[in-house]
């Protein structure tokens, strides 16, 4: 037991010896959590609006004056022709045309029916959708405006059925998405601190030859292991902490459930994380190697976590892969915990799974770990 | 001159003989935009929902047949109370819950109107708004469908095209974004830890006393890693095209000059990490800490940048990665020249020259 002791006091020596490294763990990843929680939203706004109007008329001022007043559009320019559109468009300086025809007003007094080109920049797919909702909403309210202004409102009208829909926001009635993002995020910078710093750990003590004069001590190989990974157990609850404060008191992110049950699994989830950093290190000669392979996983594991794309989504295969994704579990339980105010049965199944985790990884880094070199 | 050939090819022999950071160095990227490129998407289908109907007419079984043969739900359960809502949501089950109003077709009948809830679980924000918004669509066609004989005056249809990208597939919103984290991570990663091995290794003291000036030891740290880099490169451009069926509408030559750019940018960032680092461990951290979530957030990767606050629309401005997906997006997507993308080039040359001035004026000969 003293031994431990020893060698969690040598660590911890080493950590907070290291002054360039000390900002990197603690300030670089609260003042991530501060700025780019703002960045992650898939908000469609300030959508970069332009228009050919080749009737000139009244009605076409006014559908173009609804795009004005509409929130969601940014409406830059009027562009005289179709080439100085498509020419925009390539530049990027604009994503939606509309392009009214020739004689609009005229042909939609006579035939009751007209058409307007829409061109939309659809690279990003999603948002494509989303623009192309809007402009359809705003086509049909001004339908609803000509209909009003121009025609009595028909009797027929008023005989259609209707089915009313009431959309309700459970969780997160104003759809913010920093409610959404802020436990997300908070949970890739645990995950990133402590597994980078274990797997480069004991990698290092092998590069620059320390870990030849430790192996020759009387340290049992468990009590290396403890004392090892202990520090970075207390570094990643400790940025936990923090990272609610900040959850909590900058971006008033609701936390309906038990602080106690996120701390729980906290402990749990990063031991595994622990283990595999562990794991990385006993197979890796260089913290170079180690380092390519901690950053391999942990690109997949953020994208792959539903963190910021939704696992349904994805096809089925990518979605049986998930399951080994210990940085799935951690977002979904800090989410249901924090947003939902789950309970301990409610996150019991990602709770065991990542029990089961930890003990498989931890396992197999204390096997695989050789006090031989 | 033969002296600085003979330093890159000790460099060479350094990468070549370390096998394992090799398969690494080209495995995963492959790997990474295989997986990626297929399994990252933000359309929305299959959604698990759930639904609670008061009613149980003829008309609300319709309306449920319909939603459960759309692509985009799957019926997972049938609650039968309204306290049920709370417990499918906490567990996580569904993300969304219909809730049909008692009489349903009585009142659609008598009044003309009748009412669900869609109860979306919007901890998810875009979740919860599309799949309203698909219930709407859905529900509008079905009361098309009753309202047939009810015709409606004055009609101006939208007909919208999608340019670019008209089946709206979001690999090739993220096929680029992969690319450039890749490249870019890589090739920061890669040169920052080389030079800081050589002065935790103390090999450093014995570049610096030879006669090799300080501008030659740096490119010629950087140069097999640009080779390496482009070979990757090159590696994710056949696999976009072939295995995803990304256009090249525009030039492949051009296209492969402006990642040479992008990846001598990377180069030279990981050449300033490495000169305002003492260990590798510092130098890894920076990389990874301080480079990973900024590109992948705020390149415009996954998150439209039009769509952030002001303040971090103009921090964008310093992350490289942003103009290379201009860049490639415009080349490989909208097929235009360099005359639509000589300002994005501009500014990464600017860059590029940047780093390497600042790398080079903080670059000591002299150890502490």
């Amino acid at each position: 037991m003293k031994t431990i002791l020893y060698i969690i006091q040598k660590e911890f020596k080493q950590i907070f010896r290291n002054k360039g490294m000390l900002p990197i763990i603690f300030v670089l990843p609260l003042l991530q959590l501060i700025i780019l929680s703002n960045a992650a939203t898939f908000e469609v706004k300030h959508i970069k609006f332009g228009y050919i109007d080749h009737d000139h008329s009244s009605t076409s001022r006014a559908l173009i004056e609804q795009f004005n007043a509409s929130t969601y559009f940014d409406v830059l320019t009027d562009f005289p022709s179709e080439t100085m559109a498509s020419s925009a468009m390539l530049k990027g300086d604009v994503d939606v045309v509309l392009e009214i025809p020739d004689y609009f007003e005229r042909d939609l007094q006579n035939e009751k029916h007209n058409s307007l080109g829409v061109t939309i920049n659809a690279i990003d797919g999603a948002a494509a959708g989303v623009e192309n909702v809007y402009v359809t909403q705003i086509v049909q309210g001004f339908n609803e405006q000509l209909k009003v202004d121009l025609f009595q409102v028909s009797d027929a009208y008023n005989q259609a059925i209707r089915i009313e829909t009431i959309p309700l926001f459970w969780y997160n009635e104003t759809l913010n998405y920093k409610t959404f993002m802020v436990p997300g995020i908070l949970v890739l910078l645990v995950t990133m601190i402590t597994l980078f710093l274990s797997g480069m750990n004991i990698v290092r003590e092998k590069e620059i030859g320390t870990l030849e004069q430790i192996n020759v001590t009387p340290i049992k190989k468990s009590e290396f292991i403890i004392g090892k990974l202990f520090p970075f157990w207390v570094i990643g609850m400790g940025l936990l902490t923090i990272g609610l404060l900040i959850a909590k008191l900058i971006f008033d992110v609701p936390m309906l459930g038990s602080l106690l049950l996120m701390y729980v699994y906290t402990s749990v989830y990063i031991l595994v994380v622990l283990g595999m950093g562990l794991f990385i290190s006993n197979f890796t000669d260089t913290q170079q190697q180690a380092m390519f392979i901690a950053w391999f996983f942990t690109v997949i594991f953020i994208l792959m976590s539903g963190l910021f794309t939704p696992i349904e989504s994805m096809p089925k295969w990518a979605q049986i892969l998930t399951e080994f994704n210990p940085i799935k579990y951690f977002v979904e339980v800090m989410r249901m915990v924090m947003l939902k105010g789950s309970g301990f049965m409610d996150i019991l199944p990602q709770l065991l799974k990542t029990l089961l985790y930890a003990v498989l990884m931890n396992g197999l880094a204390v096997w695989s770990y050789k006090k031989t070199t | 001159m033969k002296r600085f050939i003979g330093f890159i090819k000790k460099e060479f022999y350094h990468i070549f003989r370390d096998r394992r950071s090799l398969f690494i160095l080209f495995g995963m990227p492959i790997a990474q935009i295989l997986l990626f490129g297929f399994a990252i998407t933000n359309e929305i289908n299959n959604v698990d929902i759930a639904i609670l109907d008061h009613s149980k007419d003829a008309t609300t079984e319709e309306i449920i047949n319909k939603i459960a043969a759309s692509e985009y739900f799957s019926i997972k359960q049938i609650i039968e109370q309204e306290s049920d809502i709370e417990t499918v949501f906490k567990t996580g089950k569904v993300k969304a819950v219909l809730n049909f109003e008692t009489d349903f077709s009585k009142n659609l009948i008598k009044d003309h109107k009748a009412t669900i809830q869609i109860i979306t679980d919007a901890t998810d924000p875009n979740t919860a708004n599309t799949i309203s918004n698909f219930v709407n669509a859905i529900l509008q066609t079905y009361q098309k469908g009753l309202n047939k004989e009810v015709t409606i005056v004055y009609q101006i249809v939208p007909e919208s095209r999608m340019v670019y990208n008209p089946e709206l597939k979001s690999v090739y919103m993220f096929v680029p974004g992969v690319m450039t984290i890749i490249l870019m991570l890589v090739s920061a990663m890669m040169t920052s830890i080389s030079i800081t091995r050589e002065k935790e290794l103390g090999t450093m003291e014995i570049l610096l006393v030879s006669p090799l000036k300080p501008i030659q030891v740096i490119v010629g740290k950087v140069f097999p890693y640009i080779f390496l880099s482009i070979i990757n490169a090159i590696v994710i451009v056949l696999l976009s095209i072939f295995v995803f069926k990304m256009p090249v509408q525009g030039s492949l030559f051009l296209l492969a000059l402006e990642s040479i750019l992008f990846i001598i940018s990377a180069l030279a960032l990981g050449i300033l990490i490495s000169t305002i680092s003492a260990t590798q461990q510092t130098a890894m951290m920076i990389s990874l800490m301080g480079l990973m979530l900024p590109v992948i957030l705020l390149s415009g990767f996954i998150f439209p940048i039009s769509s952030m606050p002001l303040p971090l629309q103009v921090i964008s401005n310093i992350i490289p990665a942003k103009w290379f997906i201009i860049i490639i997006k415009g080349i490989m997507l909208k097929g235009v020249g360099i005359e639509f993308i000589w300002k994005e080039t501009l500014i990464l040359l600017g860059m590029t020259v940047f780093f390497i001035g600042l790398s080079v004026k903080k670059y000591k000969i002299r150890l502490e």
